[in-house]
């Protein structure tokens, strides 16, 4: 039974890939002021004909500032023993003060929602291992409930940030979740138009890991390199979308190997070999090592993708352009979408339009290097 | 002696290609001859030339042979040729255009003086008829049939 | 005496119509088929002799001669078929290893045959390698799994320095062709093309011939169980050096030369006595574990002061995937795998067409085996055994190899018909043999241009694949499944390649 009491969820994983879909958009205050969650609503509803009702969501980050040090789990159950299941599991992991239901509100086009609830988590530091961080005892967790156990699933672990998704329009969505209600300095929202049957809320948009959110449109033709290329490193691809191993390559390279935000992009949307050897030796031999040692992180195939994070969003796109991507500015606000009209909605007069150019990531706040714990 | 180009020795004045031999690659296998054979015939058509004219014709270029060691030799041409000093018709003569010499065989007289005189033995008697056989560089085509026709590029057709 | 029992392989049919007795095949014939009889004005052939390599047929000005399987047909036994049959008949006549050259024939499943590749559509464009760049550039070696940096106030300086790479334009090498086993002219044409295509050819353990020095920057030498031409200077002027442990044609057995052909510029070139058949010892008296392996791989690192990738090179046997990680744990740079196809010049053909594994599975297993240990990185593997097409390689590249070494492509390139009589030294092409009359019939210049049609030819069609699969660059396609689905294999064939059945989706 649902939480609306309407039948059986239908929670359906299926084993085909999911194909991106179609319409993102992100809003960004680069002094990390807080703004209602009405503009992104707006911005995303805009694009309507981009998607086709069958997926939507939001990140959001600054919303839960009396909490902020603490992981603020979101998860979703099928049925009330999933939820008992995972209740028995987290405290072998984490310490939780506050729990509550993700309030939201009935919305038509909305129909059998799955049981949503968040935690509000400390890391008991017990727990961790060597060279074990909070971080990653909270990834070991939602791997861990991710993979193993039925009918549950964390769609957002972040600090002092969450995720909203499922499947519906995004506006709808975000109406149900009742996004006007909160307020944050950093909107991501996406909207989709899949390719095989939906169903299942957590194959929407979008994809999150700790401080991490990835908005995704395109089509990763690495993804079977990707994929087993992030294996090594201990990451367990569970979705099958390629969103997921977008979140997971940002998680190894920004987070675990550390590696400059430019270069962590060229990793990912690499300049062609030609355009490679026409640069001076220093940057030539930088860039040629880069790719070399991480070619299977390379990103094949059109994409244009928003990744929000503690500190920022990083719009990037492929490095052959298959995919829209424009941005704005108007004073120190980032405005980043798949269509200008969508931008235009919410900033009719920006200081500065453009469009994304492939390769070449499109920051907020500004490049000084952005320090990621 | 008159006649255009006859007598002495003129030199060509177009671009001058010559056969060159490359020994390290002939396979001795002789299609050039097969192929000079078939292109002085008057059939030249394989088939014909061979069941009709095989005795009649002599070809231009002949294979010599030693040990392993082959090459295809024909008329070289030379700056200074013997044959053509030594001609008493004024048949043997320079084709202005490619530089080649070349036999008239219609003031040909049979006499054989070229034969004896030339030092690499590349002009010979003609069986049917009494005329003097060697090598023109098969004019009138863009390549020597030999140099086309070498299943393994020992012979090359370049300017000297 | 006559061995009676050994029958023609091969009819030798004359056309009358069309024969002009020009005697170009009694020329050209190394194993005398052809004969001109004077007096009757005719060319006669003995079938028996005929090895099937249609030299007389090629170079037949009239097209007269055509070649068939001999018609003595035996009653249809599908157990003891004609081939097992006359196997019996030349043992039994001759005594002794029966051997064949190239790689075996018998007709097991070709694994390539039922592996079928992707395209994209609608949802992804494909990419037009004419229009647009399509990168195949591979790099040979080890590489590290991050990159370090130092933090300047310039900001974050790079401070990795990689070890020494192979960089080659598209993942093609030549594979080992020792010189012995082919002519001089080969050996040089294959130098010639790998330098001006920019890839790598494979000395193969025959050494180095003086006259391909010219061209050791684009040579990987080998150093085998016979360590025939190593010496410290072999070692420094190649561009990388492979120990050779096996071969895919005779795992578990050394190389080998007949002494018909080692005449004397093989003979110094590999350090033996001339006409002296070169027999490689089956394992190398010096690696009797992977422990001494270790050993050799930086002895011969130290003696090149690491400047070189050192590889490894193994036949596909059933342990292959623990054989391939620890040979990267020993400190190869790469390790190439050859399979139960691989090619040779002389092998006993029990051996070649009874042990040893196909590619597919071997690459398969070794690519998944390095990766579940975290190794993956560490080196990078070149698959050999038989790569037929650009199908062939693309494929193999999606299954998880680096690159390819081709041989007997190569060799057809540049002419020969696949007759399987390598070892008899009378290669009619002048491709395996040392006879001065036969070696003079390949023209180094006419086979380097050939191998260099094949190379740029697989390299163009290689890139129309990869853009049909909306993939720009090969580092994409590397170990990538998703782009391959199989027909008509068991679920434990699909298991082990790692490879969906066709029909099942993303």
């Amino acid at each position: 039974m649902t939480a609306n009491g309407r039948g059986p969820a239908p929670w359906r994983r299926r084993d085909e890939k999911d194909i991106g879909g179609c319409a993102i958009s992100g809003i960004l205050s680069e002094e990390g002021r807080r703004f209602n969650g009405k503009a992104i609503l707006e911005s995303i509803a805009t694009m309507r004909e981009r998607s086709n009702g069958l997926g939507g969501g939001f990140a959001a980050y600054g919303i839960y500032p009396e909490q902020a040090d603490r992981f603020a789990l979101h998860l979703m159950f099928d049925r009330p023993a999933a939820r008992d299941a995972v209740e028995r599991v987290l405290p072998e992991y984490v310490r939780v003060p506050h729990e509550e239901t993700i309030p939201t509100r009935p919305v038509r086009g909305i129909s059998s929602p799955p049981l949503l609830h968040r935690y509000f988590v400390e890391v008991r530091t017990e727990i961790l291992g060597e060279d074990e961080r909070e971080e990653d005892a909270i990834v070991r967790l939602v791997m861990h409930i991710n993979s193993a156990m039925e009918g549950a699933y964390v769609f957002s672990s972040g600090r002092n940030m969450g995720i909203f998704k499922g499947v519906g329009y995004p506006e709808e969505i975000g109406r149900f979740f009742r996004l006007d209600e909160y307020e944050g300095y950093l909107w991501l929202a996406h909207g989709r138009f899949p390719t095989n049957t939906p169903g299942w809320w957590g194959g929407a948009h979008p994809f999150g890991l700790l401080d991490w959110a990835v908005v995704h449109n395109g089509e990763i033709s690495s993804y079977g390199v990707n994929r087993r290329y992030l294996e090594n490193f201990g990451y367990r691809c569970t979705l099958r979308t390629d969103t997921e191993v977008i979140a997971y390559l940002f998680d190894l390279l920004l987070r675990k190997q550390r590696l400059p935000l430019q270069d962590a992009c060229r990793v990912l949307a690499p300049p062609f070999w030609s355009q490679i050897e026409r640069l001076p030796p220093a940057e030539r031999q930088r860039l040629r090592t880069l790719r070399i040692v991480y070619g299977g992180a390379l990103l094949n195939g059109p994409f244009s993708v928003l990744v929000g994070h503690g500190g920022g969003m990083i719009g990037l796109n492929d490095r052959t352009k298959l995919r829209p991507m424009s941005f704005a500015r108007k004073d120190a606000t980032v405005y980043v979408a798949s269509e200008e009209a969508a931008i235009r909605r919410v900033c009719p007069s920006p200081d500065e339009v453009g469009l994304a150019r492939g390769g070449v990531p499109v920051l907020g706040p500004r490049p000084r290097e952005v320090s990621l714990a | 002696m008159s006649g255009t180009g006859g007598g002495g020795n003129g030199n060509g004045s177009g671009p001058r290609k010559r056969i060159v031999a490359v020994e390290a690659y002939c396979i001795g296998c002789r299609l050039c001859e097969i192929n000079c054979l078939v292109k002085r015939s008057r059939s030249r058509k394989i088939l014909k030339a061979f069941r009709r004219e095989r005795d009649a014709v002599v070809p231009g270029i002949r294979v010599e042979e030693s040990g392993h060691v082959s090459f295809a030799l024909q008329c070289r041409h030379c700056d200074d040729a013997p044959c053509i000093a030594a001609c008493i018709t004024g048949a043997m003569h320079r084709d202005p255009a490619t530089g080649a010499v070349v036999c008239d065989e219609s003031r040909c007289a049979g006499c054989w003086s070229c034969v004896m005189v030339c030092a690499v033995g590349a002009v010979r008697p003609g069986k049917k008829r009494k005329v003097a056989s060697k090598c023109d560089l098969c004019m009138g085509e863009e390549m020597p049939v030999c140099v086309a026709g070498c299943p393994n590029e020992a012979l090359r057709y370049e300017e000297r | 005496m006559r061995k009676w029992l050994v029958q023609p392989d091969f009819v030798v049919e004359r056309d009358p119509e069309r024969c002009v007795q020009c005697q170009v095949c009694v020329r050209q014939c190394a194993n005398d088929v052809h004969s001109y009889d004077a007096e009757d004005g005719a060319v006669l052939s003995d079938s028996a002799r005929c090895v099937g390599c249609h030299r007389c047929a090629t170079l037949c000005p009239t097209g007269a001669i055509s070649i068939r399987q001999s018609e003595l047909e035996f009653r249809c036994n599908s157990n003891w078929t004609p081939g097992l049959i006359r196997n019996l008949y030349r043992q039994a006549e001759g005594g002794g290893v029966l051997l064949s050259g190239m790689g075996s024939d018998r007709p097991l499943k070709v694994y390539w045959d039922h592996l079928l590749l992707n395209a994209s559509q609608v949802t992804n464009p494909s990419i037009d390698p004419l229009r647009e760049p399509m990168e195949l550039a591979t790099f040979i070696g080890r590489k590290p799994d991050r990159v370090a940096y130092a933090r300047t106030d310039r900001g974050a300086e790079l401070q990795t320095v990689l070890e020494p790479q192979l960089e080659l334009p598209f993942p093609i090498l030549f594979s080992a062709m020792s010189y012995g086993s082919i002519s001089l002219n080969a050996a040089l044409a294959l130098a010639r093309a790998a330098h001006e295509t920019g890839t790598l050819g494979n000395s193969g353990e025959g050494g180095m011939h003086r006259d391909v020095r010219p061209y050791a920057g684009n040579m990987i030498v080998q150093v085998a169980s016979g360590r025939f031409g190593v010496d410290v200077e072999y070692l420094n002027r190649a561009a990388a050096i492979e120990i050779k442990i096996g071969q895919g044609a005779k795992p578990g057995i050394g190389g080998h030369l007949p002494g018909e052909k080692v005449d004397a510029a093989v003979s110094e070139t590999r350090m033996i006595p001339e006409g002296t058949d070169a027999l490689s010892p089956a394992p190398h008296h010096d690696i009797y574990s992977i422990e001494d392996l270790r050993q050799l791989v930086f002895a011969i690192k130290e003696a090149t002061r690491y400047g070189k990738p050192v590889g490894v090179k193994i036949a596909a046997v059933h342990n292959v995937a623990a054989i391939a990680s620890g040979c990267v744990r020993a400190g190869a740079d790469y390790v190439a795998i050859d399979g139960f196809r691989g090619g040779t010049g002389a092998a006993p053909t029990v051996i070649r067409d009874h042990v040893g594994i196909p590619i597919e599975f071997a690459l398969a297993a070794a690519d998944a085996r390095l990766r579940e240990e975290g190794i993956r990185n560490r080196a990078s593997l070149i698959a050999a055994g038989s790569f037929r097409s650009s199908a062939d390689v693309v494929k193999a590249v999606a299954l998880g190899a680096d690159a390819v070494y081709v041989a007997t492509a190569a060799l057809v390139a540049m002419g020969c018909h696949l007759c399987q009589r390598c070892y008899t030294g009378k290669c009619n092409w002048g491709i395996a043999t040392q006879d001065p009359y036969l070696t003079r019939r390949l023209n180094p210049e006419v086979a380097t241009r050939r191998l260099v049609n094949l190379l740029r030819s697989w390299a163009f069609e290689i890139k129309e694949m990869l853009g049909g699969m909306g993939i720009n660059a090969i580092e994409s396609l590397r170990g990538n499944r998703e782009h391959l689905r199989a027909v008509d294999l068991t679920e434990a064939e699909l298991e082990v390649l790692g490879v969906k059945a066709a029909g099942v989706g993303a």
